[in-house]
């Protein structure tokens, strides 16, 4: 379980998180939502320990993310965040061998090895291996970091909207791959932007706005047409297919 | 009109300093009555703080234009290649032809800026255009690669003395009557940036928003290029490169009244002037009555202001 | 690659040979006494610039900056000059070159960290602001040092000025121990940290979520630039886009991002480009101390192409 409590956060002047106390349950797919600009990113580098923590406390199993050694937590988790640019030129392969590095610290073993292939085959990049990075499309390069987030073989994986510019088919995979993970007993935290990946696909909703956590629950409790049109401050209509919530935000 | 008051305000009573202070002590009152004060005042004094206003005004007029022809705020003539290649013409017609008049060493520094400046600008065309990081450092890197051939000449000439004064520690100390006048034509040129004030403003909206209006764009390029080169060439010849007036002064006024050029030019010029005279005085005054070269002076002060400038807000700019 | 590394030991090997037995004449002994010093001059500079910038470039994550770009000479001429200011010219002579160079390189590293410290702990984004105030620093601290220089003494500027010239004829023997003995230290140190160098390269929240000791990484990183510009400026003097270059032929020359294999193969191209630039200057061509500004020339040249190749993405 990821314990957030009273965590508050500032950059300059402006308050970004306003005293939060979560509790994200461990086995699951749990989904952040909101609108943009509600501190979504925020919490989530703060449980990934990106940034210093300001205020209150946040633990990950227990292990407190301040005092619990950098190294140690990241074998408990693994955390992809929104921006990733590269300094240097690397091949597909190589940068999803570093995603190993908290188990071998440059000296890879056969486990290992067989780690990144595994990595490299759910997210259907054998193919692309030993491209350069920079000659992907921007698709197959954020596929190429969730793998790299993958192979670090965590209990926890955090992800930071990784289905920005995915296509329909690679977002429905990986959403799916994200539930397969729960089923071999990882958690999962993800922000997503289509709050109908969330409503399909998570165990439990996080819902944020202008940094306060708004509702919380299963997508049943929080993917209503009045939850939601009070957290967007628009009129939703939604609907259920297959016993799942479908939110028509287009309409 | 107020930043324009203000800057008045402070170039007046900088100018009568500057006419009063120096080595030879001047008074108010035997300015008419001592004829040797009254000598020192007009071969001297005069000339010196003329000098000083024309090349800061022309300086931050160049640095302005520049930051227009190729739309990033980060550059001025120091800083790409300009001063090197003027350096590079000056050092050529030095030692082919020592004693050539100094007007066809001005002319011939002012078209070796130009090629200079024009290389600058076909290697920046040709980077990526959101890479505008990009254009300082290889402005910076050109710079570099011609002050290598001017330092090796130097060298195996022993000029290097007369050329660190061209290219970083510019002075006006050997400013007297006779030997300064050319900077009225760097003054002129600058002139000539305000007459074409709005076809600068307009470039920088972009190459095809330019055409749109049906300007010219290699046009107004190549104006902006001969008012740059020409001053940037005419500083050197005569009182040596002044780093960072172009850059910070630009950014300043920028900043606070925009990018209107038409209504901006005299501003940024009086602000140029003010700086430089400010710089000058201060380095007449620090070790007196030896003198600190204002290029030096303005190397500590304009670094200061410019880091100031950047970290004063956010990010971006 | 491993083939490369072989080749261009050998080349190196032969390259120092030939600078240190071509045409010694009957006098062997004595011009033997003056090559050894400065070559070793050479090869520790070499070494020092290319461990240094390939370092500062993992740092900052962008292959188009090196530590003299950002002002480190700068900071080192600077250091130099307020020792100076703050010791007189009588007690700076009386300081044993040793001590002198040992307060130089601290209060280098203490004004480093400092400066760029904090600029790059926090996995800046802002690039373009980061070299920028470099830069800017760059010119703050010659102008400065210009300036302290004239206070002390109207005179003194000269000295100043010659200091802000490199030359590789001008190695001071005296201070090869010491410098020689840092220097080996810290590209030892890094060679062994090359696999964490990697993971640095990778940016703050990559790092950080893969258990990296960031900030203390960056920290130990920043100490180590600025102990090799120290040394390299200490011994020929300040010199900007050498590093550019090594660091661009090493890439060109690995297509590896691995540290293990570009640092060995930076060090190579460094160290053979010094030595044999300044056979050819010294042998053949007659020329002395200018080879600095040769390679600026090159270095700058090479830089510009391959920017515009745009090979520096």
């Amino acid at each position: 379980m990821i314990c957030v409590e009273g965590v508050s956060h500032s950059i300059g002047k402006t308050e970004i998180l306003h005293d939060i106390s979560v509790e994200i349950p461990k086995g699951k797919v749990t989904a952040l939502v909101g609108p943009n600009g509600a501190g979504k990113s925020t919490l989530l580098s703060l449980i990934g320990r990106l940034m210093p923590l300001q205020s209150g406390r946040i633990s990950v199993d227990g292990a407190d993310t301040v005092q619990t050694p950098s190294r140690d937590l990241a074998r408990l988790m693994a955390i992809l965040s929104q921006t990733n640019t590269l300094g240097s030129r690397l091949r597909v392969r190589e940068l999803v061998a570093f995603g190993r590095w908290p188990h071998h610290q440059g000296r890879p073993t056969a486990e290992d090895v067989q780690q990144v292939n595994d990595a490299l085959v759910a997210l259907d990049l054998i193919a692309l291996g030993d491209r350069f990075l920079e000659a992907l499309s921007g698709g197959q390069r954020q596929r190429a970091f969730i793998a790299m987030a993958l192979a670090q073989g965590a209990d926890w994986l955090l992800l930071d909207e990784p289905l920005a510019a995915l296509d329909m088919a690679f977002a429905r995979r990986i959403m799916a791959q994200l539930v397969t993970l729960r089923a071999a007993g990882r958690s999962v935290v993800v922000v997503v932007h289509d709050i109908n990946h969330a409503a399909v696909w998570a165990d439990h909703i996080v819902a944020m706005k202008a940094g306060r956590i708004a509702a919380e629950g299963p997508p049943q409790a929080v993917c209503t047409s009045k939850v939601l049109g009070d957290i967007y401050g628009m009129d939703l209509r939604v609907t259920e297919i297959d016993g799942k919530p479908l939110v028509l935000h287009h309409l | 009109m107020r930043p324009t008051l203000i800057l008045i305000g402070l170039l007046m009573p900088l100018t009568a300093a500057s006419l009063l202070i120096g080595a030879a002590g001047i008074g108010m009152t035997g300015l008419f009555s001592d004829p040797h004060m009254a000598l020192i005042m007009t071969v001297s004094r005069l000339p010196r703080t003329l000098a000083v206003i024309l090349t800061g005004a022309a300086l931050a007029v160049a640095g302005v234009v520049m930051q227009q022809m190729v739309r990033n705020r980060f550059v001025e003539p120091g800083t790409t290649g300009t001063a090197e290649s003027a350096a590079l013409g000056l050092l050529a017609v030095t030692l082919i032809a020592p004693e050539a008049p100094i007007w066809i060493k001005m002319v011939v520094a002012s078209l070796a800026a130009m090629a200079g400046t024009a290389l600058f600008l076909q290697l920046i065309r040709r980077l990526p255009p959101r890479e505008f990081l990009l254009v300082p450092v290889v402005g910076l890197i050109l710079s570099g690669v011609l002050g290598a051939v001017v330092t090796f000449i130097g060298w195996q000439t022993d000029l290097l003395q007369l050329i660190s004064i061209w290219l970083m520690t510019g002075e006006f100390s050997g400013v007297i009557a006779g030997r300064y006048e050319l900077l009225w034509l760097a003054a002129g040129a600058a002139a000539l940036a305000w007459f074409a004030a709005d076809q600068f403003s307009i470039l920088s909206l972009g190459r095809e928003t330019t055409t749109g209006l049906g300007l010219n764009p290699d046009a107004v390029m190549r104006l902006g290029l001969v008012v740059v080169s020409v001053v940037t060439a005419l500083v050197i010849v005569t009182v040596g490169m002044i780093p960072f007036v172009g850059l910070v002064v630009p950014n300043i006024v920028a900043r606070r009244m925009g990018d209107n050029l038409r209504r901006t030019l005299p501003v940024t010029a009086a602000g140029g002037a003010t700086l430089v005279l400010a710089c000058d005085i201060l380095g007449r005054l620090v070790r007196f009555p030896y003198e600190v070269p204002v290029g030096t002076i303005l190397g500590v002060v304009g670094s200061a202001i410019f880091l100031w400038l950047l970290y004063r807000e956010p990010s971006g700019g | 690659m491993d083939r490369r590394l072989t080749a261009l030991t050998g080349a190196l090997v032969v390259a120092c040979a030939a600078y240190l037995f071509w045409g010694l004449g009957p006098r062997w002994q004595f011009i033997l006494g003056l090559r050894a010093p400065k070559l070793a001059g050479m090869l520790l500079v070499g070494a020092a610039i290319a461990v240094a910038t390939m370092v500062f470039q993992t740092l900052c994550r962008n292959r188009v900056l090196t530590p003299q770009i950002m002002g480190f000479d700068a900071l080192y001429i600077l250091m130099q000059t307020a020792l100076v200011a703050g010791l007189g010219v009588g007690g700076y002579a009386g300081l044993s070159l040793s001590a002198k160079f040992g307060i130089e390189v601290v209060f280098m590293t203490l004004a480093a960290l400092m400066l760029f410290g904090t600029l790059l702990g926090r996995g800046t984004q802002d690039i373009a602001r980061l070299v920028l105030t470099g830069v800017i620093f760059g010119v703050m601290f010659r102008s400065f040092s210009g300036f302290l220089a004239r206070i002390i003494d109207p005179n003194a500027f000269a000295v100043v000025q010659a200091a802000s010239f490199a030359s590789f004829t001008a190695i001071e023997p005296a201070l090869l121990p010491v410098t020689g003995a840092l220097c080996i230290g810290t590209i030892g140190v890094a060679l062994w940290m090359a696999p964490r160098l990697d993971v640095l390269a990778l940016g703050q929240p990559i790092a950080v979520s893969l258990g990296l000791a960031h900030d203390r990484l960056v920290i130990v990183a920043l100490i180590m630039v600025a102990v090799l510009v120290s040394v390299a400026t200490a011994l020929v003097g300040p010199i900007a886009f050498f590093g550019l270059l090594v660091s661009g032929l090493a890439h060109e020359l690995t297509g590896s991002a691995r540290h293990a294999r570009l640092l060995p193969m930076a060090i190579l191209v460094g160290c053979l480009m010094l030595v044999i630039g300044q056979t050819l200057f010294e042998r053949f061509l007659g020329l002395q101390s200018t080879l600095s500004v040769v390679i600026e020339f090159a270095g700058g040249v090479f830089f510009l192409w391959l920017l515009l190749k745009g090979r520096m993405r």
